[in-house]
């Protein structure tokens, strides 16, 4: 079952190889270089681009990031789960060592890109991805000192996403609960999926190793407690920690117990997927005068409680592509045209619950059309909001203990955010 | 935090390497860095840096821990070239593995193990020996992984000095990360060893599960992946295990979850209680579907993965279609793989809603998307016998919309139901018939006729609708009017219009061949279609390339030896190429060979002068294939009357030469003692075929129609015999020429073949002849045509 990868590389756009660093001398670069620049060269046909692809011998798995290309290339039978999530993790760390990944960056560091990957990736196996502690041993030049380093302890300890002495005058947590609704919708107006993806977001400025503890209002674990749950408690369906918790306590006795690293990170993600009632509902009504003009009609509605305000809304609608000489007229917000998408994007910077909005737009559709009537391209109506103050699971957090050996007081601050995520309605 | 590095780029003048070689050796600290970098900066762009080997390697014994990485990294580039050279750097790389400082210990033990050279490895043992007790935990990994690393090179070393017993041994170490790799290192030796060497024990076991609460997330899938080969002695071990893995699928990281659900589906086989497996089935669900929420890439594989543990246990996702629906920003890649799930998890019971999902899929803008959903509408018509009749009704709607490819491919798949219910939907027929003309592509037609040659008696211009079809014969392809010829009817007119057809055609040997090789398909539900063990083992592999790529791993791992491989005493002698009364006493026998999927150049040379040879180098000229050497070659410095014999791997494409094909190779080898000599060899294509070359009966075919007939040659091979059928499939399937179909004509054997040439060119093949005459008719057709000749003559060397 065993299996590494050859050969990693870093590639522009054009699929020309930047930087490679051979793991196990058994793969050629002209040849990964060759094969890939053909690939891309192929664009259009749809098969060329799945994500894991075969050559003579070699399999090439590559991720897209801005202008260059982060592929591998193997030669056995290598968990590909793993080498994908890798090439993500690695581009992560690029852009927390240079800001931005991009051929650029690649070039004027590519001292430290060797570094890392020698330190991240050993004889085509995963090593190391923590950002935040490789960056205390490997650094960029205006970072470097002359002292030798060692390596931090954190490479190897259990704990290994958080580095030791870490000292903080004032010791603040920041949870962000952040809730997106996806949302898919069919021509007929059914809901045909929805659910609820949840993250618990954190940002950790903490001294030392805290030990912290969190409480949330999930059924199961009220309910072994022996509580009373009623209306407040909820069910959440799949769970994901940060490798930081402890998952055989968790599945244990229910406890969210970890030691978190320092800074931003998510702790955990999970999802619902009892059906909720949409949050924002668009209906489009499309006239389409044949080889003159288009008129929308758009209802907007708010299904959601009057204390709670959605900001920042964009209801993007798909128009013709031939459509010009937009004519709109709206009973809130601005409406503006966005040809390069094919769209109306339809902003409202405040939509309080329990209202409803409209929009009526006209175009002009060219008098001549191609004669093969080849099929529109099928955009749906998209949605994005943000709720604040808000979550449609009801999650709540009941306490975060932090406790660590100094015994110093942490501050929790606790956010709750609402978003659209894949909101989607298909025109009728 | 952004450098500034780029400037090394810069300096391409004519006179860089010489001026390189002076910074290097500048007493100042600064400037011999910055000559270092702008050295890995040239060889980064792929200058050849290795003639400054010498005086980089001089750098070496430094402070500094960036420029002793930057040496390190040429020296893994370089040192396979000047493997002499490379001796030099053995002291440093010795006093580094005991310096005071863990990072410089593990970084010399981790370069020594890249560096791919005999000598230097001899040298690593001791080194290794220390760091695998080291004290830091840091150092002891990096040894780990290195012992797998010496295994690769040099496996009898790491058997003869113990390394196995100690990377055993770190599996106790208290050290997650040291654990996990010492794993790592433990699996991939006993993949390539026949004898048991990584024996998992229920101890072994246990520890082992411990240590996955500890380590890293890479490390849990290192063990995760290793334990999946462990047998649980009986259900209660399986379902002690399982209980110990199934926190793992609370993982924020995929790949874990995924070796976590491998786990858990290996040992639910030995779980005899209903309660149990149904209680699993349900806790996995969840992760599977949160899977999907993951960068499109990782949702791919875990669609390819999802695909094969539904066909395993269908109850696990069956109330979940509804995650598998397209979202509009999918990539394609994933729309595919959601669209073959849908398919499978169809049942009566969401049958219209994933109806209303395929409809929809039609009528988007994706050419092949909308092709395969609307072949999906057929394959669910097929798999659910209650829902055909609603698939059909909407295959009408969509004919309806008059999309010319959408109307094709649901006529195509209308037959397929007709076939599969006869006699129950042939009312729809006439509506069929209203879009005759629209079609254009062979499958359709075919289908289209089939449908009205089958049904011709409830058809009344059923003859009619057929001349149509036959007006446009002569520039038909074979497969449309042959289909219309082999269908059985009733009606005597239409069969005896057919009959003459097929007489006109029978003297027509190509066309006869596709009747001989378009058999009729069996229709059957195709949705679940691996067999159970393929799927096993494909499910023993879940997460890995096997499972993307639905093949076992043999199909396409393809362990490729390193330069240093020795080819194997029984093998053919090699051609002489140039005789050691031309090359002053030395002799060269030489031939191209393919091994692990790739092209080698099999050198034996034997010195027969009076005098030590060393220093050899090998040049080709330009050659058809732009065939040319991937590395240097390293010949050991040969003593008088010793010989010594050579793997060199070739690429391909790099420097070719203009004109008609030819099999041409020229070849230049030099040595330190003597003039350069020159000799030429021959190429023979079936080195390049490829070991993908297996075409299926349906893809032959339909390659074969599309391409024109100009592209088929044929030549008689008098030196060519085949003693017998089974024989010779066998034999050529060793040279990556791949059986397809066979048939008998008289006292002659046919057979069709398929084989994949250079850059992927396909050949499709027909050989004639009578067994164990010699003389064998072979005919190819090919969009490169001009490569037949060359075509030939591999042929004829592979019959002979």
């Amino acid at each position: 079952m065993a299996g590494a990868v050859s050969a990693l590389f870093l590639l522009d756009i054009k699929g020309r190889v930047l930087v490679w660093r051979d793991y196990r001398g058994d793969v050629s670069a002209v040849q990964a270089e060759r094969f890939f620049t053909k690939l891309i060269e192929k664009e259009g046909d749809p098969d060329s681009h799945d994500p894991v692809v075969y050559d003579n011998g070699v399999t090439y798995m590559f991720i897209q990031h801005n202008n260059v290309f982060l592929m591998t290339a193997a030669r056995q039978n290598c968990n590909a789960a793993s080498i994908l999530l890798f090439l993500h993790r690695l581009r992560d760390v690029f852009k927390h060592y240079f800001e931005e990944l991009e051929e650029e960056s690649l070039r004027d560091n590519f001292v430290v890109v060797y570094e890392l990957l020698d330190e991240m990736m050993d004889f085509g196996y995963p090593q190391y991805t923590e950002a935040k502690i490789l960056s205390e041993f490997i650094k960029t030049d205006a970072y470097r000192m002359e002292v030798t380093q060692r390596p931090p302890m954190a490479v190897t300890n259990a704990v290994s996403w958080r580095s030791e002495g870490i000292k903080y005058k004032k010791n603040e947590v920041f949870l962000d609960v952040v809730e997106s609704v996806n949302i898919l919708v069919n021509s007929n107006g059914q809901i045909i999926r929805s659910d609820v993806v949840g993250a618990l977001k954190m940002r950790t400025y903490l001294s030392g190793m805290p030990e912290c503890k969190l409480g949330l209002n999930d059924r199961v674990l009220l309910e072994a407690q022996g509580r009373s749950t009623k209306g407040k408690a909820i069910d959440l369906d799949d769970i994901k920690f940060h490798q930081c918790v402890r998952l055989a306590r968790f599945e244990n006795d229910r406890t969210i117990s970890f030691i978190p690293p320092d800074g931003s990170f998510d702790l955990m993600t999970y999802r619902l997927s009892t059906q909720v009632k949409p949050l924002i509902w668009v209906e489009a009504q499309v006239e389409r005068h044949s080889r003159s003009r288009i008129e929308l009609t758009v209802k907007a509605r708010s299904q959601f409680k009057e204390r709670s305000t959605a900001t920042s809304v964009e209801i993007e609608l798909p128009v013709p592509s031939d459509a010009t000489n937009p004519n709109v007229r709206t009973s809130m917000g601005s409406a503006a045209y966005a040809p390069e998408n094919d769209a109306l994007v339809w902003k409202i910077k405040s939509f309080p619950g329990g209202k409803e909005y409209m929009l009526r737009a006209e175009f002009t559709l060219p008098s001549i059309t191609a004669e093969e009537s080849t099929p529109e391209k099928k955009a749906p109506i998209r949605v994005k909001f943000e709720i604040p103050y808000f979550t449609v699971s009801g999650i709540q957090v009941r306490y975060l203990k932090i406790i660590e050996k100094s015994g110093y007081q942490a501050l929790p601050w606790v956010r709750y955010i609402t978003t659209a995520g894949e909101y989607e309605l298909r025109l009728m | 935090m952004s450098g500034h590095d780029s400037k090394y780029f810069s300096t391409t003048k004519k006179g860089e390497i010489p001026e390189l070689k002076e910074e290097l050796n500048s007493q100042y600290k600064d400037k011999k860095k910055d000559a270092v970098k702008k050295v890995i900066a040239a060889m980064t762009v792929g200058k050849d840096v290795s003639s400054l080997f010498t005086d980089v390697v001089n750098c070496m014994q430094t402070e500094n821990l960036e420029l002793k990485k930057l040496v390190y990294l040429y020296l893994i580039n370089y040192a396979k070239s000047q493997p002499d050279l490379a001796i030099l750097a053995v002291n440093t790389f010795v006093k580094d593995s005991q310096d005071p400082n863990p990072l410089i210990r593990a970084l010399a033990v981790r370069t020594m193990g890249c560096i791919r050279v005999d000598k230097i490895t001899e040298y690593l043992c001791d080194p290794l020996q220390r760091c695998l007790k080291d004290d830091d935990p840091y150092v002891r990994k990096t040894a780990a992984i290195c012992v797998a690393k010496l295994y690769d090179i040099n496996a009898e070393l790491v058997e003869d000095r113990g390394f196995l017993d100690t990377l055993k041994d770190l599996i106790s170490d208290n050290n997650p990360m040291v654990v996990a790799n010492a794993v790592a290192a433990l699996a991939e030796i006993q993949e390539t060893s026949t004898r048991p060497i990584f024996e998992i024990t229920s101890h072994t076991l246990s520890k082992l599960l411990t240590a996955l609460n500890e380590c890293t997330e890479w490390g849990q899938v290192f063990i995760l992946d290793a334990l999946s080969r462990y047998k649980a002695a009986d259900a209660r071990e399986a379902e002690n295990i399982v209980e110990r893995v199934t926190p793992r699928l609370q993982h924020a990281n995929c790949a874990v979850v995924l070796s976590a659900v491998k786990m858990i589906l290996q040992q639910m086989e030995l779980i005899t209680s209903t309660d149990v497996v149904r209680n699993l089935c349900k806790k996995m669900a969840p992760p599977l579907v949160t899977l999907l929420s993951a960068e499109p890439e990782i949702q791919y594989v875990a669609l390819r993965n999802i695909n094969l543990i539904v066909q395993k246990r269908p109850t696990i996702l069956a109330h979940e279609i509804k995650v598998f629906f397209c979202k509009y920003n999918d990539p394609i890649y994933v729309k595919m793989e959601k669209l073959e799930i849908m398919i499978k998890l169809a049942s009566d019971r969401n049958i219209d809603q994933v109806l209303l999902e395929f409809k929809e899929y039609a009528t988007e803008v994706d050419v092949d998307f909308v092709r395969k959903a609307v072949r999906a509408i057929g394959r669910c018509a097929i798999k659910l016998e209650r829902a055909a009749e609603r698939c059909i009704s909407v295959l009408l709607e969509l004919i309806k919309i008059k999309v010319n490819y959408v109307v094709q491919e649901a006529i195509i798949v209308i037959k397929d139901i007709f076939r599969r219910y006869p006699n129950t939907y042939e009312s729809i027929i006439a509506t069929l018939c209203e879009s005759l003309d629209t079609l254009d592509e062979p499958e359709a037609k075919a289908s289209m006729i089939w449908i009205i040659g089958e049904y011709a008696e409830r058809i009344d211009n059923a003859d009619e609708l057929l001349e149509s079809f036959l007006e446009s014969f002569p520039e038909e392809p074979a497969m449309v009017v042959l289909n219309n010829a082999t269908v059985e009817t009733d009606n005597p007119d239409l069969r005896d219009r057919a009959y003459i057809y097929w007489r006109l055609l029978s003297t027509d040997p190509e066309a006869a061949k596709d009747v001989v090789l378009a058999e009729k398909p069996v229709i059957s539900d195709d949705s679940n279609n691996l067999d159970s063990s393929l799927l096993d083992e494909l499910l023993s592999n879940i997460a890995t390339l096997s499972s993307v790529y639905h093949k076992p791993p043999e199909a396409f791992v393809s362990r490729a030896k390193s330069a240093s491989a020795k080819p194997d005493d029984d093998e053919p002698p090699l051609p002489i190429l140039l005789p050691s009364s031309t090359g002053q006493g030395l002799q060269i026998s030489a031939q191209l060979v393919r091994r692990d999927g790739q092209v080698f150049y099999s050198l034996l040379f034997e010195n027969n002068s009076q005098m030590l040879l060393d220093g050899f180098m090998i040049q080709f000229n330009k050659n058809t294939f732009g065939l040319a050497a991937a590395g240097p070659l390293q010949v050991p410095p040969l003593q008088p009357g010793s010989t010594a014999r050579i793997l060199l791997p070739m690429i391909t494409f790099q420097n070719i030469s203009p004109g008609a094909p030819n099999t041409l190779l020229q070849v230049a080898v030099k040595d330190n003692q003597q003039p350069v000599w020159y000799f030429n060899d021959k190429i023979s294509l079936h080195v390049f075929f490829s070991e993908d070359g297996r075409m299926e009966r349906a893809n032959f075919l339909e390659t074969w129609k599309s391409l024109p007939d100009s592209n088929e040659v044929s030549k008689d091979l008098p030196a060519a015999v085949i003693h017998g059928v089974d024989a010779a499939i066998e034999h050529l399937a060793a040279a990556n020429v791949f059986f397809v179909a066979k048939r008998r004509n008289a006292d002659k054997e046919l057979l069709y073949m398929s084989a994949k040439g250079p850059s992927g060119v396909p050949f499709l093949i027909e050989l004639t002849a009578a067994v164990s005459v010699p003389g064998v008719k072979c005919a190819v057709k090919t969009p490169s045509p001009e490569l037949a000749p060359l075509f030939f003559d591999a042929m004829e060397t592979l019959l002979k």
